[in-house]
């Protein structure tokens, strides 16, 4: 069984000027075990659809799709109190601003230990305990002392440690990781990467990555959907994609690489490519 | 925080200085002395105006003048008032404690409605709830504080005969004294059916005082509220799972206190001299009435103590809501 399955989902945002449809018809499955890359430009939908998913988008946001299902449970039928105890728990997410993503009111040992408190019968002592532990697994040194830190004593990737611990806390079965390197050093960003891909495969959960960065999709995905303006573009496993991309937007998308680069200039994609021969391109 | 504390009080005391001169020359820029209101309508001849003036040592210079007062507050000293001959500071104890039952009324009635009709705006955005709530505010804090209260009067004491019009308890009843507080020492009286009246005595000047702090800390909060909701925290919140009272009451709200204390603050200044008007109308006898006896007696010794007391009593509030805005946001105290 997938663990999760998406058909046909559209979401739209009423703005000012009418309707704004900002994922059109995105369709994917994620199995356990399995790391789902979704790639594209900013814009292009990819963490909209994932928010639309857990259903985080604020109120004037208008999610429909043919199927949305987690582990075989209709997530469009529940009840939002029904929702919440999925996700946190089975779904959890991480987001791209480490330090922005945690409460700065709250000691980094709160934040975690909330949702051990909300989702397992665990007594404080043993929430305590947990969140050492967890500290520990995603290599925060001094976990007893850290844990009454507050976010702004920590640093960028540090947070992005606690984020990821916090999201494992109740052992999810799916993580989402919305570019959860962006905002880091480059030589954090690898530790994390690493750190991600490490703990994925030690307990087997099925993982997202939402990025722009290919380099981030080669070094980690089985499996990547390309997605330009709300719409899917492309879906191959990793070796095809990058040996022989089908449709003209990836192709576009991996000659504009800078490693790519012929000149000084580096290429872009929409000087190449109008929205038409893109979308005619598709191959879904 | 014993570093962060001892850094707010230096800064007490430049504050503490401009005041006492502001004070102290304000009061004496406006026309007429306290010699010439004293004689009243008789005519007082130049040789006896220059004799007071000497006795209450009012025609040395301004620059003496000041240091002497000066001096006097370093020690304590708030001076006598030139009409009753009384302490300063003994009239400021007796009569504080009324302006302070009265305030503390007020700011509990408007942060305690203020808040929640903030909250209550800000995620019911654009809603029936969030206009009534922002129409509300407007109109509370536009109203002028003696109209607002002259209705009140009329509708609630005139027309329903709900309320009693002025004073602080029925003359029915009376007591000694203990802490000044009216509800207390109604309670400590032991008679029947005190602490009643004054409860329905406080009423009416509780609401019309609470009015615009009620208003303006319901705007902040709103405003607040809606800048916390669309931070990543707070998706992060929601995305624990956690229940949609929980993310607004625990993770955003905190975070959103941290301008709305700075207002509440604030407006305990507002109140101050909120209380001066809400007490003439009420016939309140707190602070705000003494001084604005005083000022028409040009008691130019009452004016700047009185000044420099409520001025006390706001750098005294100011001091607390720095405390609490360390409390609140770790990142002022770490």
């Amino acid at each position: 069984m997938s663990l999760l399955e998406i058909q046909n989902l559209v979401v739209e945002f009423q703005t000012a000027s009418g309707p704004f449809r900002a994922v059109d018809g995105v369709s994917l499955k994620v199995d356990e075990g399995e790391v789902l890359a979704i790639v594209g430009e900013s814009g292009s939908g990819k963490s909209v659809s994932m928010l639309a998913a857990m259903g985080l988008l604020p109120w004037t946001a208008k999610v429909t799709a043919d199927k949305l299902t987690f582990y075989g449970r209709d997530m469009q039928s529940m009840s939002d109190a029904e929702r919440r105890k999925i996700i946190g728990k089975e779904i959890s997410m991480i987001f791209q601003e480490p330090v922005a993503s945690l409460n700065p009111c709250f000691t980094v040992g709160y934040q975690i230990e909330e949702v051990l408190r909300v989702h397992t019968d665990l007594d404080r002592k043993a929430r305590r305990a947990r969140a050492i532990e967890l500290f520990q697994l995603v290599g925060i040194p001094n976990p007893e002392e850290r844990l009454g830190h507050y976010p702004h004593q920590m640093s960028g990737g540090q947070c992005q440690r606690v984020m990821i611990a916090t999201a494992l806390a109740c052992n999810p079965k799916l993580l989402i990781a919305d570019e959860p390197t962006t905002a880091l050093d480059v030589t954090i960003q690898k530790q994390i990467l690493d750190l991600l891909m490490k703990l994925q495969a030690e307990h087997g959960m099925g993982l997202i990555m939402i990025t722009h960065d290919m380099g981030v999709v080669a070094e980690t995905a089985d499996r990547v959907i390309v997605q330009y303006k709300g719409r899917k573009i492309e879906e191959a496993d990793v070796l095809s994609l990058f040996e022989n991309p089908k449709s003209v937007y990836t192709k576009a998308l991996l000659s504009a690489l800078p490693e790519n680069a012929v000149g000084g200039r580096l290429p872009t994609i929409t000087e190449k490519l109008t929205d038409q021969q893109i979308f005619e391109g598709a191959v879904r | 925080m014993l570093r962060f504390i001892l850094g707010r009080l230096a800064v007490l005391i430049p504050t503490f200085i401009g005041v006492s001169i502001i004070a102290f020359s304000f009061i004496r820029l406006l026309p007429g002395d306290p010699v010439m209101l004293m004689s009243g309508e008789r005519v007082m001849s130049p040789e006896r105006h220059a004799e007071l003036m000497n006795q209450l040592g009012l025609d040395r210079p301004m620059y003496v003048q000041y240091l002497d007062y000066l001096g006097g507050l370093l020690t304590g000293d708030f001076g006598s008032s030139i009409v009753t001959k009384r302490p300063v500071l003994d009239d400021f104890l007796q009569l504080f404690p009324a302006t302070l039952e009265l305030s503390l009324c007020a700011i509990i009635l408007a942060v305690c409605l203020g808040i929640p009709a903030g909250v209550l705006a800000a995620v019911k955005r654009g809603s029936w709830i969030d206009q009534t709530v922002m129409g509300a505010a407007l109109v509370g804090y536009s109203m002028p504080i003696f109209w607002w209260g002259l209705l009140l009067i009329i509708f609630f004491s005139g027309y329903l005969g709900w309320t009693p019009v002025s004073g602080r308890i029925s003359l029915l009843y009376f007591f000694p004294p203990v802490t000044g507080f009216m509800l207390i020492d109604s309670l400590l009286s032991g008679q029947a059916g005190a602490f009643k009246s004054a409860v329905t005595y406080l009423i009416l000047p509780t609401i019309v005082l609470a009015t615009i702090p009620l208003a303006v800390i319901a705007r902040q909060t709103r405003s607040a509220m809606l800048e916390v909701l669309g931070e990543d925290y707070v998706r992060t919140a929601r995305s624990k799972g956690l229940a949609p009272l929980r993310v607004v009451g625990v993770h955003a709200l905190r975070n959103a206190m941290i301008p709305v204390i700075t207002t509440i603050g604030l407006q305990v200044g507002v109140l101050l001299a909120g209380a001066i008007l809400t007490e003439t109308i009420f016939s309140w006898p707190g602070i705000g009435k003494w001084m604005v006896d005083s000022v028409f007696k040009r008691d130019y010794a009452v004016v700047q103590g009185g000044l420099m007391l409520i001025a006390g009593v706001i750098m005294l509030v100011n001091l607390i809501v720095d405390l609490l805005y360390g409390f609140i946001n770790p990142r002022i105290r770490h």
